[in-house]
């Protein structure tokens, strides 16, 4: 997925800029149906058909009897796989042969509302369906709750997994197991879902499922006889996934009599209609109209209405035990339908269930506007994406050389990239990212700071609080379990390249006969930022990487200071291993000496550690900067390219006596992906300024 | 910033103007070839902000023709030149007369300074056409016996064989396009002559105009080192006169020799080895007793070129021919302000502007105070050794001064303290070290210009008239 951002980096940045413009005028068109059709999937896509939209108004708009399907009449089920190998198209697939959509060419992942969901081909928002199925003469009602696929999106994942009793566990029979499907097997094992391993895409010319299936006993210990061959694109076989769910799936377990009961697994915000709550009802019924009370905030709404999701919103009078739907009951705040809460009937008190941890951001990056003009739109874009994604924290954050901005939490890498790409696509909002960091924890050792701190574990995520060595027992780094799967012909050069970012060998298996699965104990500080891209080349596309945190460990941490001239400059003060000090702090010379224009005098660009300078490199002056010709014909280009200087000069940030411009500090900030693009810009506007040489300027020369 | 805005987007617009385009479109325009444009005309509304420009500056102009026609394409050169293909000479001359008039009538100079003859390969034309254009002066304006009259000549052996015929028709200064003494290096850069055709013709046009002759030299070529460079301005300073112009090769894209570098077959000298070779040129001529007296001409016994030195002291000047430029009031029609004019830049479409409306002129645009007062001469004079004296600044600036407008900038301090720019009681001038730098000093002056210049300026757009 990340090479397919860095192709979306490469299209020119004209025509990229239009392309997201002619997105946001398809969005506001969205807007405008959706007002009318109320219909939450249609919050931000461009690319739904208009087939869906006749599907709705052709649908039966009569209220469904849901007392028709009692707890053994249901199954709640996910579709979990490794990105690409075709969970999208499965459920388009189940969607069509149950009625719930009608089958036509369009039907191309239709749970895939976001425009980054389909153009990364990855899930990022749980999403429901239920199904009308009907087997051996009774009709079930099958709840699939599509899971983001990505471990970054595991809260996603495990919260969509405990409404869940089973999971279809699909593999690509031309791929084979990759690090996404290991990942999201433990998920669902852990969760102890019963789990259907499905080998999908056997239509292909170099599909070989009996590798597969032999890889699934190896890996899962799941029997080979359990998996079941399909083509989703075809169709082929996936009628007898229809009929594994209901047959080895259990039913949710509940009754009917018992108290009303609900969780909140997922919520989404709607501008009309306040918070609309995915609920999985564990115990009782719930009527329209009922009085419910939020377990956590103990706070008492009622419900105005409820449904199925199939997958667009359909009303029924009531929900009962075993079943999945929506909920909406006046309540006006993402924060008062807290995911994990228990709902229940105001007169009938229940324990609350256990709910969730909440998501711990594990990837920090700043974000600043690309002009301070712009921050106010900014903000409202940054505000109304995190109204649908709780698990990014913000924060305010401001620097001299960028203006006012935030520090802003991920999950993970690729929940970062997605944010980053969902602010471009569905706010047209353009954004300065610096390189993402990592929370470092530290011990304190001094009373003062103890105190002052009111505890002794303290966590930074901004380099500037990085407290001193003295003060300091020990700090402390986030680690992550790193699962590769790769062909065994990569193992060596893998096997450095982990080395290199200090990763510990946890576990070596060959799955196959050909390919082997590793496991390392990463820093995670050392896969934020280009691990997985050079990954992916070293084995040419065929490695395939995932991980999970696995807590802190102690590490020899130590804060680089960056000087122009002896001047610290405060935004480019980086925590580093003191292993890679040496490295980063040379590369982030090199980029700042790329990026600084020449000047008068030398201008000394130095990485240092306390007052122990480790890396350097020189700016030398410039000795001649004077155009040759200047008469009365070349006047007028001269002075635009002299007013074009001046107003570059305006903008500049001086340090010391050095006029830093603002790109110098984009490009050292940014991830290297984006300052590729930078780079790539500002060719641009040189080759424009070039362009400038109109030929009409350069007349009335004499010499 | 106010100001900067304003810049741009009006430079934009004029293209547009519906003005214009009703130009474009309509062949019949108002007024008789002879007297362009009419006083008061709605096209062109007068601002009342604008402060009229001195009389001191507006009685008098230099006047650049522009001759377009060349033989042959150089791969450095990106200026404005056809190579013709039927013999255009008789009605090209008949244009340069016609526009000559109808411009001098505009302005309404009474007295033309200096006049020079570029190109293109002004040489290739037959003497009568200098003759004529010069005919036409002297109809209407003042043009003195002393004034420099220049023309730019290819030391070919044909242009060498009419050097005395163009003397005798006005023509008291020539500037020979030596540009390299290497035989090879002239065929590699698309020349037409040889060195010893170059040095033929420095000694022909020195015994016709002793003491007023020019060579021009380019440095940073394919090829050359500093070494190379020094014997070549060794042997050039044995033959040359009292005026040395020396330019550094600047790659234009759009140039052959541009294309040639980017694919890698020719690289030009490092910029450590160009600087160097800027230094020890420097050096070179001043022992020899040139002295330079702006970044890229040096002279003896007090030949600097007056025409070019009127460019830099920000004097009114005229442009005649495709694609000249010009910045004179426009007088004539009631215009109190100075313009920057284009003349059409392609021969024909010149030709046959210049034969409907008397003039081809393309694009006007108002000069206001801030722009061409003060940014324009400040660009301008910096590059003269002698910078820009108190007086000659309060001819475009009588409100604020020198000292008052650079005096309390910490960039200017600054600037003073490393000893590239001196401000003092003469005025603002560079040092030796800092005009090589100029580029890069001239932004700091040029923000704090603007930083102290508060005037409600603005710079407009006029229609073609």
């Amino acid at each position: 997925m990340s090479s397919l951002v860095k192709r979306l980096c490469e299209v020119p940045l004209l025509s990229r800029v239009s392309h997201l413009r002619l997105c946001r005028r398809k969005i506001q068109n969205y807007n405008i149906c959706y007002t009318v059709l109320r219909h939450r999937w249609m919050k931000s896509l461009p690319v739904l058909g208009s087939s869906f939209r006749q599907l709705t108004t052709q649908q039966d708009k009569e209220a469904v009897d849901m007392s028709k399907f009692p707890v053994d009449r249901i199954r709640n089920f996910c579709i979990i796989a490794h990105i690409d190998h075709g969970k999208s198209t499965l459920a388009d697939r189940l969607l069509e042969m149950t009625g719930a959509i009608a089958k036509t060419e369009k039907n191309r992942q239709v749970l895939d509302k976001l425009q980054v969901e389909r153009e990364r081909g990855i899930t990022v928002k749980a999403q429901t369906a239920s199904l009308f199925y009907t087997h051996a003469g009774q009709q079930y009602l099958l709840n699939l709750i599509d899971t983001p696929g990505h471990v970054d999106f595991s809260y996603e994942v495990s919260r969509s997994l405990s409404a869940c009793q089973g999971a279809l566990l699909i593999v690509d029979a031309n791929q084979g197991i990759q690090a996404q499907t290991v990942a999201n097997f433990y998920l669902a094992f852990e969760s102890q879902l019963e789990i259907i391993p499905v080998i999908n895409k056997i239509d292909l010319k170099n599909a070989d499922p009996e590798r597969v299936e032999s890889q699934i006993e190896t890996v899962f210990d799941i029997p080979s006889e359990e998996c079941i061959r399909i083509s989703a694109k075809l169709g082929t076989n996936v009628e007898k996934v229809l009929q594994a769910v209901v047959d080895r799936i259990p039913p949710p377990v509940g009754s009917i009599s018992d108290p009303f009961k609900a969780l909140v697994f997922d919520s989404n915000f709607d501008h009309y209609r306040g918070v609309v709550a995915n609920i999985a009802v564990i115990g009782g019924r719930v009527n329209k109209g009922d009085k419910i009370v939020s377990a956590h905030l103990n706070k008492t709404y009622e419900v105005n209405e409820l449904g199925l999701l199939r997958p667009d919103e359909q009303p029924t009078q009531k929900l009962f035990a075993g079943q999945v739907g929506y909920l909406i009951a006046g309540m006006k705040d993402v924060k008062e339908a807290q995911i994990g809460d228990t709902l229940y009937l105001q007169e009938q008190p229940v324990e609350a269930l256990p709910g969730f941890k909440p998501a711990k951001a594990m990837v920090f990056a700043g974000m600043y506007p690309m002009d301070q003009s712009e921050y106010p739109a900014l903000r409202s874009a940054i505000e109304r994406l995190t109204l649908n994604d709780s698990s990014v924290t913000v924060q305010k954050d401001s620097s001299l050389a960028l203006g006012a901005g935030w520090r802003l939490g991920f999950l993970g890498l690729l929940h970062m990239e997605v944010f980053n790409q969902r602010l471009e696509q569905e706010y047209n909002a353009s954004v300065i990212v610096t390189a993402p960091t990592v929370p470092y924890k530290a011990v304190l050792s001094s009373a003062k700071l103890i105190k002052e701190h009111g505890r002794e574990e303290i966590t930074i995520v901004n380099p500037a609080q990085f407290p001193d060595k003295s003060l300091v027992s020990e700090y402390l780094e986030p680690m992550v379990v790193g699962t590769i799967l790769s062909p065994d012909t990569y193992t060596g050069k893998i096997m450095s390249l982990c080395l290199s970012r200090r990763a510990v060998q946890k576990n070596m298996v060959y799955i196959d006969e050909q390919r082997v699965m590793m496991k390392y104990l990463f820093p995670l500080n050392e896969i934020v930022v280009d691990f997985y891209d050079l990954l992916k080349s070293l084995s040419s596309g065929y490695a395939s990487f995932d991980y999970e945190n696995a807590g802190y460990q102690a590490a020899d941490l130590i804060k680089m200071d960056f000087l122009l001239n002896g001047r610290p400059v405060e935004e480019l003060t980086t925590i580093v291993h003191r292993a890679s000090a040496y490295s980063t702090g040379k590369a982030m010379c090199e980029r700042l000496k790329e990026s600084i224009p020449r000047q008068l005098f030398e201008i000394a660009i130095q990485a240092a550690i306390g007052s122990k300078v480790i890396a350097r490199e020189t700016i030398k002056p410039f000795r001649k900067n004077v155009l040759a010709k200047c008469y009365g014909g070349d006047i007028t280009r001269k002075m635009k390219l002299l007013k074009k200087q001046a107003e570059g000069k305006k903008k500049m940030r001086r340090i010391g006596n050095v006029d830093v411009p603002k790109d110098a500090f984009i490009n050292v900030l940014k991830s290297e992906r984006h300052a590729s693009n930078v780079g790539r810009k500002r060719d641009k506007q040189n080759g424009d300024e070039n362009n400038t040489s109109d030929p009409l300027v350069r007349r009335g020369m004499s010499k | 910033m106010m100001m900067m805005k304003n810049v741009f987007p009006a430079a934009g617009r004029v293209l547009l103007s519906p003005a214009l385009r009703r130009f474009c479109g309509s062949p019949g325009s108002p007024g008789s070839p002879g007297s362009p444009g009419s006083p008061g005309s709605p096209e062109a509304p007068e601002d009342v902000s604008d402060v009229p420009a001195s009389p001191q500056l507006t009685k008098q102009a230099s006047l650049y023709v522009h001759w377009p026609y060349c033989l042959r394409r150089c791969t450095y050169c990106n200026f404005n030149k056809y190579i013709p293909k039927e013999n255009n000479d008789p009605i090209m001359i008949e244009c340069l007369q016609k526009e000559t008039e109808a411009l001098l009538q505009l302005s309404q100079v009474s007295h033309i300074t200096s006049v020079f003859f570029g190109g293109g390969t002004p040489s290739l034309a037959h003497p009568s056409a200098i003759g004529a254009v010069l005919e036409t002066v002297y109809k209407q304006a003042s043009l003195s016996g002393e004034a420099e009259v220049t023309l730019e000549v290819n030391p070919t052996p044909e242009g060498m064989s009419k050097l005395e015929d163009f003397h005798r028709a006005g023509v008291n200064r020539f500037s020979i396009g030596v540009q390299s003494l290497q035989d090879e290096d002239l065929k590699s850069l698309g020349r037409d002559h040889s060195s010893q055709e170059a040095l033929q013709t420095i000694e022909e046009a020195r015994r016709l105009c002793p003491g007023r002759v020019s060579v021009d030299v380019m440095f940073g070529r394919p090829g050359q080192t500093v070494k190379s460079w020094e014997g070549e301005l060794s042997e050039l300073l044995a033959a040359c006169d009292h005026h040395v112009s020396l330019y550094q090769l600047t790659l234009e894209r759009g140039t052959r020799l541009f294309k040639q570098v980017q694919l890698g077959h020719v690289t030009p000298p490092a910029e450590e080895a160009t600087a160097e070779m800027y230094h020890r040129a420097r050096g070179t001529l001043q022992q020899h007793g040139f002295l330079q007296y702006e970044v890229s001409n040096f002279a003896k016994h007090n030949s600097e070129s007056r025409h070019n030195l009127s460019y830099w002291k920000g004097r009114q000047y005229i442009g005649v021919g495709p694609g000249a430029h010009g910045r004179f009031v426009p007088l004539g029609e009631g215009g109190v302000v100075r313009e920057a004019r284009t003349q059409t830049l392609e021969p024909d479409v010149w030709i046959r502007e210049v034969l409907q409306r008397g003039h081809g002129t393309r694009r006007r645009i108002r000069l206001s105070h801030l722009t061409l007062r003060l940014e324009e001469v400040l660009v301008m004079g910096m590059r003269m050794t002698e910078g820009i004296n108190h007086k000659h600044w309060k001819l475009f600036s009588p409100e604020s001064g020198l000292h008052e407008i650079f005096g309390a900038s910490v960039g200017v301090k600054e600037l003073q303290q490393s000893g590239h720019l001196l401000l003092d009681d003469r005025g603002l001038r560079c040092s030796w070290d800092g005009l090589a730098l100029l580029d890069t000093i001239l932004p700091v002056l040029l923000v704090e210009l603007e930083k102290q210049i508060s005037v409600n300026t603005t710079q407009e757009p006029l229609s073609v008239s």
